[in-house]
């Protein structure tokens, strides 16, 4: 295990039951838990491969309560790790041992929805998926879908700004947010954005989600919801490699499609989803694209031959179009169930979540297959296509001594390939602890002071989420020096970068 | 007037005006100096820094120097058959820079999101007089915060944008509008609604004070027909749709979109939830008016210096722009809505995380004012 958490604070563990004493008057019954074998279960988020129990766990209901619990914790130095689902496959939402770890899942409620308008209220706990379920008998829904929507919540979604695989036509969370009450560190509630597009003054929103929950603990959220589009196609085309299939996404695109997904499988991850689901996925190919398209049927129809003509075009072997809702459905089935299907041929895997351009993809199968070979170790890739959002996964045995730590080895020089092409190391898995000690490869000291920066507006004594996002966390007086002496920067004949 | 070369160059215009205490006010074209309150602060000139560092249509991404005309970029996207999704609008003369820092966006925003939702990345100087770069290059990145959203539509108050990138998007093959015509602004709002919360795909809904609703259907042909089709049948309890010329449909457009035929020498752009446009255009009694964005931004023309729209926006939900008005008005109203306390004392340290000598704080918005008293 290559990633360190920071040093627990003595002083904060030996003061844990005073700690609980005074949550507990804030959230009373079981709104407090500090035994021991009752944190086991929040040890850890969907980075299961790091596992730390937090100091104790708090559940409030309400943002009074939030408020109260953050304002305590700021008075008393304590730090604070906020979590939603616990699905961030990032380690957003993995615990430290000196920090009460703030649980958001019990603010369920659906508490608005304006179907005139097209926007939805609620509450932070609520699953992603079931915002879609409370509009969906009036025909809308909400459009961001990450694959763990049925368990993850929007107040995640928010922190992460999740996308999915229609994120390429419709949007990260960012693009599908209207406003949120967040509280900070200090305790005091805010209220960032409204109900109406495009305030005035500085994008605060726009710079909260996305954060990491390193900015303020989300207590409410207003989405758009969108009409529900009135049918889908999907085609699945099967290409010799790669190198083709990437063609065929290009031309779609070039011909001025932008399809509501376009997934690519790699051969090892065409066998492995088969094996698990039996979807009639050809297996004599090298790279499986799916491509869905959503909307007005007339539409659908036109673009499906569109895309099947490209397809042919740029050397498809086979090709299959979705006949109706159950085939459109199978084809996604095995989509779907890549990760769990990657899981069963192997004990442990690590999935990756790089963007690069998608005119370098050819290059950088190439250089993974290379890599591969060094490691020892396999490796299947899935790819949001038409975005360019790479996630390979990196089969391991976490019970073979120094396996993780060659998974891992081998997923740092993924992610440093994909920058050194132009892309960036995490599309939409988020830094976390993950991703965090490679920020440098992607951000100087500049950038990343920059962005710390804007850390230390909204939480000065860096008491929310540390530990993550940032290799090195700066003091924020330290950041705020601008070094000006007698009215002169030093140096003042350096250009400055 | 200080003409900045290039980003190296700039740093040091800024680092200077920091260790010596004075103002700097960031220009593109100058296009829009008349919004915010009269300031004196020397100029610095964007406009040199032009020119397109990389665009490759497949990958949908642009990147450009910030001083570039904005009317230069939209054609050199359409030539490709692409666009700036985010419609942006402006005079001859601005820039791509002033136009994402100002926050324009078109008609299409109801539905495509803004100049926020499209700026992926960029390298900027802040007022520390450095150079850093935020976001990526690519069109799907969660790397680090969204610092490129802050920068859009923040109007200079941070740093100088010297370089951005933009997602790109297919234009559409064809786009036809319809319209309806008679319906009062409850009328209209209630067309609109329906029409964007229809699956015909609607991509943008505007109503123009003398009774003409327009919405824009646009796309592949046989998608687009198809459409146009059945939305009358759809929306016939609404009005009565009828197809028009797009040479016809397009000044009426650009009318709503940029509040352009608006009269009154006070002029308003109000973003607000839709359902309450119909309600601003009745309490402020004037028939100077538009609404875009399928109600969802009304722009409203006064003869004289009423604040209705901003008592209005501050009591019911939404925010009043002061967007022209003579010099002493703008003096005494801000551009912007004052933000509550707690947000306006986050805002300053945000500005201030970017500015910490105040360099880029002209007086031309009043919040850069308050930051002493939010700090003191």
């Amino acid at each position: 295990m290559t990633i360190a958490m920071p040093v627990p604070d003595a002083d904060v563990l030996a003061k844990r039951e005073r700690i609980a004493r005074a949550l507990r008057a804030i959230v009373p019954g079981e709104g407090v838990i500090d035994a021991p074998e009752a944190l086991r279960p929040w040890e850890s988020d969907g980075l299961t491969a790091y596992r730390q129990p937090p100091l104790l766990v708090v559940l409030p209901e309400t943002t009074a309560q939030v408020s109260a619990v953050l304002a305590w914790c700021h008075a008393e130095g304590v730090k604070v790790v906020p979590r939603g689902a616990g699905t961030s496959l990032s380690g957003g939402a993995l615990p430290l041992a000196d920090a009460v770890l703030l649980g958001l899942g019990k603010f369920k409620r659906v508490l608005e929805v304006d179907y005139e308008d097209r926007a939805a209220v609620v509450q932070p706990g609520v699953t992603n998926l079931a915002i879609t379920q409370a509009v969906e008998a009036r025909g809308f829904y909400y459009a961001p879908d990450p694959s763990s929507q049925i368990a993850c919540t929007i107040g995640g979604n928010v922190a992460e700004n999740s996308g999915g695989v229609h994120c390429l036509k419709y949007g990260l969370t960012t693009n599908n947010v209207l406003g949120v009450e967040i509280v900070m560190m200090d305790g005091e509630v805010v209220r960032l954005g409204g109900r109406h597009l495009d305030p005035g003054g500085l994008d605060l929103l726009g710079v909260v989600v996305g954060s990491e929950g390193l900015l303020g603990v989300v207590t409410e959220v207003t989405v758009r919801i969108l009409p529900k589009p009135e049918t889908a196609r999907a085609v699945l085309v099967g290409f010799p490699d790669a190198e083709q299939a990437g063609a065929c996404v290009a031309q779609v695109i070039a011909e001025g499609i932008i399809p509501a997904g376009m997934e690519m499988m790699d051969r090892p991850a065409i066998h492995a989803a088969e094996a698990f689901v039996q979807v009639g996925y050809p297996l004599d190919v090298g790279a499986l694209l799916i491509v869905e398209v959503d909307g007005p049927a007339a539409e659908c129809d036109f673009l499906i031959g569109e895309i099947a003509r490209i397809a042919d075009a740029n050397g498809a072997v086979t090709s299959r179009v979705s006949e109706n809702e159950a085939e459109r459905m199978a084809f996604w089935a095995g989509r779907k169930a890549a990760f769990p299907a990657v899981g069963r041929i192997s004990p442990d895997y690590l999935c990756m979540d790089g963007t690069i351009p998608r005119r370098r993809l050819p290059d950088v199968l190439r250089r993974m297959e290379e890599l591969s070979g060094e490691y020892g170790l396999r490796v299947a890739n899935v790819f949001h296509a038409g975005d360019g959002n790479l996630h390979p996964l990196i089969l391991y045995d976490a019970n073979v001594p120094g396996d993780l730590d060659k998974a891992e080895a081998f997923g740092a020089d993924i992610l440093r390939l994909c920058v050194a092409v132009g892309g960036v190391l995490t599309g939409e898995h988020g830094v976390g602890i993950e991703k965090r000690d490679l920020m440098p490869e992607m951000f100087s000291e500049v950038d990343l002071k920059q962005q710390q920066r804007v850390k230390c507006a909204f939480d000065p004594e860096l008491l929310l989420n540390p530990g993550k996002v940032f290799p090195v966390l700066h003091r924020c007086a330290e950041l705020g020096r601008m070094h000006v002496h007698h009215g002169a920067l030093p140096h003042p004949e350096l250009p400055r970068f | 007037m200080l003409e900045a070369r290039d980003a190296a160059d700039l740093a040091q215009i800024v680092a200077d005006a920091a260790a010596q205490g004075r103002k700097l006010e960031l220009r593109g074209g100058g296009t829009r100096a008349e919004f915010g309150a009269p300031r004196e602060a020397e100029v610095v000139s964007l406009a040199g820094l032009t020119g397109v560092v990389d665009y490759d249509p497949a990958e949908l991404v642009l990147t450009v120097r910030a001083g570039t005309p904005l009317a230069e970029v939209q054609a050199l996207v359409a030539a490709e058959g692409q666009m700036l999704a985010f419609e942006p609008w402006g005079d001859p003369g601005a820039t791509i820079g002033g136009t994402v820092a100002a926050g324009v966006a078109g008609s299409r925003r109801v539905t495509a999101g803004s100049a926020r939702d499209h700026l992926l990345g960029l390298t900027a100087v802040s007022g520390r007089g450095e150079v850093f770069v935020a976001g990526a290059k690519v069109v799907k990145n969660v790397t680090g915060y969204d610092l490129p959203k802050l920068m859009a539509g923040s109007w200079g108050r941070l740093g100088a944008m010297t370089e951005l990138t933009l997602k790109v998007l297919p234009a559409p093959r064809l786009t036809v509008t319809l319209t309806a015509e008679g319906l009062a602004p409850e009328a209209a709002h209630a067309l609109m609604a329906a029409a964007l919360g229809s699956n015909a795909d609607v991509s943008a809904a505007a109503h123009l004070a003398r009774g003409i609703t327009l919405l824009r259907v646009s796309g592949f042909a046989p998608s687009v027909e198809a459409r146009c089709a059945a939305l009358p049948k759809r929306l016939a309890a609404h009005g009565k749709l009828s197809r028009i010329d797009e040479a016809e449909a397009a000044p009426m457009w650009h009318e709503a979109m940029t509040g352009r035929a608006i009269k009154g020498a006070y002029k308003w752009r109000i973003h607000l939830p839709p359902r309450l446009a119909p309600y601003f255009i009745d309490i402020c009694g004037t028939d100077d008016w538009a609404m875009d964005w399928g109600g969802g931004r009304l722009w409203l023309g006064f003869d004289g210096p009423l604040r209705t729209p901003r008592k209005l926006a501050e009591a019911d939900g939404g925010e009043a722009f002061l967007v022209q008005a003579p010099p002493e008005f703008r003096a005494q109203v801000p551009a912007f809505q004052r933000r509550s306390p707690g947000v306006a004392a986050l805002e300053a340290r945000v500005r201030r995380a970017f500015d910490p000598r105040d360099v880029f704080a002209t007086g031309r918005f009043a919040e850069d004012a308050d930051a002493d008293a939010v700090s003191a």
